[in-house]
């Protein structure tokens, strides 16, 4: 059931991109997303390409990985990919015409663009989140989000309660197959039927899935009182992250790709 | 020797109990800093209540419990809570830290120690329970046992003065709770630990300096192992558990089973189960 999730999953690895602190990483994923709206010509997507690319191979993630983030994903692309051909504004020589929908030179290659802004924005984020521990993301959720703490945002409360879920996601899943188990057992079909008759062989997976979550939940806060916690202030912390000199290169290499793409656009 | 926990007159009532009602009705007895205490009883018995009641889980309608010379008021319960590392039943729910050494850090990270000194207490913690290898996986890739170790190695990265067992060992296979129960007695013996063990498990009644009954809320009986255990099958009435196989046994010999005289474990029982329905 887990193999079926390719976002949000981790390959353990050795590469300088696994070995980055979480808070660049995912800065950086970010920076990139913005960046990549620089772009308005072959060479600077070919450009962002080439750094992409780069970056995978240096992370040392098979490429399926990357192709099966895409996949799930290509019809939302090519409906966008699509809309933005029919309908936007049209230029260069037209193709086709009928209506309000015309098939144009311009329209085509924005279409194309469209294409490779949603590729390169899964490659990004699949290699931060293939890359990344989620424990080590959750951290740096809580780093990015601490000048909050000045109007009073529960930063410390949302960071743990942010690992906690990450925690229990393979405990829950585990209870899942369990509850799918007995009930396969009493002769109930999963998979099988039309939509609804599938939808309605869920009613009684969820039902005892909620129940337990929230004894579970009961018991987690007890166990936690009893060890101690009265909230986030005046904890210390146990994992801490370091900003390492490959942190500060891999900040640079972003530098020199935004004035490359400056340079480069039309 | 001292007393380290105190408890007169204890009465309990859970919020959506009516008045007449009383989870813990008059409950007064004391622990010797040092002792290892059983307190054993049914399902219902209010056991488990009375150990939320010592650290201030739950507050008491009224009576007066003193821990290592503090009285529980809402003022020290925290202080208290420091003195008493509590296990509790399932380990998966206990399980805070998304990896092993994240969960034994957690109770130091709450009093604010400063983190060298968390990375020395965690990593000896885990030594000692031989987690070691073990630091930073998450809690899905353990047994039951092991997770119950890890949460025994908070403990002892916490240092509480009362080691406080509820029902601990009650989830775990037969080898996990062995583990468990080998390991309290090593970190009792490598400190002056009081434990304070609630359980329906025989072996681990039988680890104990002193056995305390628990009946309908009630204080009923109190003394050693072997004083307890002279009462045979009322044993049981006490809530103290045979063997799962043997409890099997016993309740299908009630419905006419031929059932074999042999003692066998879980695993044999089942294989037993299966050759008695295929025969049929």
């Amino acid at each position: 059931m887990m193999n079926k999730l390719i976002f949000g999953r981790f390959i353990p690895g050795d590469s300088v991109i696994h070995h980055m602190d979480p808070r660049a990483k995912l800065l950086l994923s970010f920076y990139f997303i913005g960046i990549i709206f620089i772009a308005n010509n072959w060479p600077t997507y070919v450009l962002l390409f080439v750094f992409t690319l780069l970056a995978i191979k240096l992370s040392g993630v098979k490429w399926s990985f990357f192709i099966n983030g895409v996949k799930p994903l290509i019809w939302l692309i090519l409906f966008t990919v699509i809309l933005q051909v029919l309908f936007s504004a049209s230029g260069g020589h037209v193709y086709f015409h009928w209506g309000i929908i015309t098939i144009s030179q311009l329209g085509l290659i924005n279409g194309v663009y469209i294409f490779c802004r949603f590729v390169l924005i899964i490659f990004m984020s699949t290699l931060l989140t293939l890359t990344t521990p989620p424990l080590e993301l959750s951290d740096a959720i809580e780093y990015i989000l601490m000048p909050l703490k000045v109007v009073h945002f529960p930063v410390y409360e949302v960071a743990l309660m942010l690992s906690i879920a990450l925690r229990f996601v393979p405990t829950l899943m585990d209870e899942t197959e369990k509850i799918m188990n007995a009930q396969r057992a009493r002769g109930v079909d999963f998979g099988e039927g039309n939509i609804f008759q599938q939808m309605r062989a869920v009613v009684p997976l969820l039902i005892p899935l909620f129940v337990s979550s929230f004894n579970r939940a009961e018991d987690l806060a007890t166990a936690m009182e009893a060890r101690g916690y009265q909230g986030g202030e005046g904890r210390s912390k146990f994992r801490i992250l370091k900003w390492q000199a490959r942190d500060t290169w891999a900040t640079l290499a972003f530098a020199v790709l935004t004035a490359a793409l400056i340079f480069l656009r039309a | 020797m001292s007393q380290i926990i105190n408890v007169e007159h204890l009465n309990y009532r859970y919020p959506q109990q009516s008045e007449s009602e009383l989870t813990l009705h008059d409950v007064s007895f004391s622990v010797t800093a040092g002792e290892w205490v059983a307190i054993v009883g049914h399902n219902g018995s209010g056991k488990s209540t009375l150990a939320k009641n010592l650290n201030g889980l739950l507050a008491p309608v009224s009576g007066k419990i003193t821990v290592d010379g503090q009285v529980l008021t809402e003022d020290t319960v925290w202080d208290i809570r420091r003195k008493i590392g509590m296990v509790f039943q399932n380990p998966d729910n206990q399980f805070v830290g998304a990896t092993v050494a994240d969960d034994v850090a957690f109770s130091l990270e709450n009093q604010g120690v400063p983190r060298d000194e968390m990375l020395k207490r965690v990593a000896d913690a885990l030594a000692q329970v031989n987690m070691s290898a073990f630091a930073t996986r998450e809690p899905a890739r353990l047994s039951g046992g092991q997770k119950q170790r890890v949460a025994l190695a908070g403990m002892i990265a916490a240092r509480p003065k009362i080691l406080i067992l509820d029902e601990s060992t009650s989830m775990l296979d037969p080898e996990g709770r062995a583990d468990v129960l080998a390991t309290i007695r090593q970190m009792k013996a490598d400190s002056d630990l009081t434990v304070l063990s609630i359980t329906h498990d025989i072996d681990e009644a039988a680890s104990a300096n002193r056995v305390l009954v628990v009946n309908d809320g009630e204080l009923v009986e109190e003394g050693t192992p072997a004083e307890i255990f002279q009462h045979g099958p009322a044993l049981i009435k006490m809530g103290l558990d045979m063997p799962y196989p043997e409890r099997l046994k016993a309740a299908l010999k009630r419905q006419g089973v031929t059932v074999p005289a042999t003692y066998l474990t879980e695993k044999g029982m089942a294989d037993w189960l299966w050759q008695l329905i295929s025969n049929k």
